[in-house]
C-alpha cells in the first residue's frame, strides 16, 4: 500500500513538472523570458493593448502592406501612380521612393518623408493580420529580419521611420495627417514594459 | 543658408532658405527655365531632374538636400552639342504637342534607360508615371523604345 502511494505521488510530481516545463516552453515561444506575476501580467497586457493600437494604425500598416503595392492616406488607398515595392522595398529602378520622398516631410508639396523611406519587407506584412498575428510576426526571427527581442524594441522605439508616425506632416492640401492614437512617449514606455515582462501575447 | 552643388557639370553656390523647393532655385535663382512647375505636389513629374543620376521631383526636394550633390536639368542632358539619345528620339518621333511636360518626361526617361537599357512596355508604364495633358503617351512610348535603340547602338 505504501509502495503504491509513493509510486502515484512520484507519478503526479513528474507529470506536474512536465506540464510546467511545457507551459514555460510555450510561453518562451511567444516571447516570455521571465513570466511575470498576475499583476505584472495584467500590466504587460495593458502595455500590449497600447502598443498594438499604434502598430495597427494606418501610419504603420500603410507601409506594411500585403503585397507589393504600398497604401497611402487616411483611407489607406493604394499609392497613386501604381507605385510598387521593387526589389529592395524602395521602389522600381526609375521610380524610387526617393523620387518624391526625401529625408523629412515637405510641407510645400505635402509629400511625407523620413530617413530610409520605403516598404517593410514582404514577410513583415501586417495588412490583414490581427494584432495577435502581428505580435507573433514581430517576435518571429524568420519574419522580423532576424531581430532579437532587444533589437525589435530598439526598432519599434528608436527607428526614425517608425517615429515619423508622430510627425506625419501635412498632406497636399495642408491638412495635418492623423497621428497614432497613443502619444509617442506613452507608446515607447508601453513597448518597453511589454518587452521587460517577457513580451506576452494574449489569446486571440 | 549657403548651398553648394554641381549643376549641369558646373559648380554653383546659392544663398536661399534651405527649405525652398529646388525647382524654384533652378528656375528663379539660376534662371534655368527648362524645368517646369506643374502640380507642386510631386504628382505630375513636370519638374523632374536628376540628383546624382536619380530622377527626382524638384518641387518636393528642399534645396538644402542639394548640398554637395550633382544636379542635372534638361539643359544639361546633352553632352555639349551632341544630343542625348532621348532628345534625338523625341525629335525623330515628333513627340511634343504643347511641350510643357516634355522636359520632365525626358529626364525621367533618361534615368530609366540608365537602369533599364531595354525597357518593355510594362517597364515604361511602371517607371514613367508623369502626366501629359495633351496625351502624347503613344508617341512617347515609341520615342522611349527608339531612345533605347540609339543609346545601345552608341554604347
Amino acid at each position: 500500500m505504501k509502495k503504491a502511494y509513493l509510486f502515484y505521488t512520484l507519478l503526479l510530481l513528474t507529470a506536474g513538472m512536465a506540464l510546467a516545463y511545457a507551459s514555460s516552453e510555450l510561453q518562451e515561444g511567444e516571447g516570455m523570458e521571465q513570466p511575470p506575476g498576475e499583476e505584472g501580467q495584467e500590466d504587460a497586457l495593458q502595455a500590449f493593448d497600447k502598443m498594438m493600437a499604434v502598430l495597427t494604425h494606418k501610419r504603420c500598416v500603410n507601409c506594411h502592406p500585403a503585397g507589393d503595392r504600398p497604401r497611402q492616406g487616411e483611407d489607406s488607398h493604394y499609392h497613386n501612380f501604381g507605385v510598387r515595392r521593387g526589389e529592395g522595398g524602395h521602389g522600381l529602378p526609375a521610380l524610387q521612393c526617393a523620387t518624391c520622398h526625401q529625408q523629412e516631410n515637405n510641407d510645400y508639396s505635402g509629400v511625407p518623408g523620413a530617413p530610409e523611406w520605403g516598404l517593410a519587407p514582404l514577410k513583415m506584412q501586417w495588412e490583414g493580420l490581427s494584432r495577435v498575428e502581428i505580435a507573433r510576426s514581430i517576435l518571429d526571427p524568420a519574419r522580423n529580419g532576424g531581430r532579437t527581442l532587444e533589437e525589435t524594441v530598439h526598432h519599434l522605439t528608436e527607428h526614425e521611420l517608425v517615429l515619423w508616425a508622430w510627425e506625419p506632416g501635412v498632406d497636399a492640401n495642408g491638412v495635418p495627417r492623423e497621428k497614432p492614437p497613443v502619444p509617442k512617449e506613452e507608446y515607447i514606455k508601453a513597448v518597453k514594459e511589454w518587452a521587460v515582462a517577457g513580451a506576452p501575447i494574449p489569446e486571440e | 543658408m549657403k548651398i553648394s552643388f554641381n549643376i549641369n557639370g558646373m559648380p554653383q553656390s546659392v544663398e536661399v532658405d534651405g527649405n525652398t523647393p529646388l525647382l524654384w532655385v533652378i528656375r528663379d535663382v539660376l534662371d534655368l527655365k527648362g524645368t517646369k512647375f506643374g502640380c507642386g505636389k510631386a504628382a505630375c513629374g513636370a519638374c523632374t531632374i536628376h540628383v546624382d543620376g536619380e530622377a527626382v521631383r524638384s518641387c518636393s526636394f528642399a534645396a538644402k538636400f542639394a548640398e554637395g550633390r550633382d544636379i542635372t536639368t534638361i539643359e544639361g542632358l546633352s553632352a555639349g552639342d551632341e544630343l542625348h539619345p532621348v532628345q534625338q528620339a523625341w525629335i525623330e518621333e515628333v513627340v511634343p504637342q504643347c511641350g510643357y511636360c516634355q522636359p520632365g518626361f525626358m529626364m525621367a526617361t533618361a534615368a530609366l534607360l540608365e537602369k533599364v537599357p531595354n525597357p518593355t512596355d510594362q517597364d515604361i508604364d511602371d517607371n514613367i508615371v508623369n502626366i501629359c495633358r495633351c496625351a502624347t503617351y503613344y508617341r512617347m512610348r515609341k520615342a522611349i523604345h527608339r531612345a533605347a535603340e540609339i543609346k545601345n547602338a552608341n554604347s
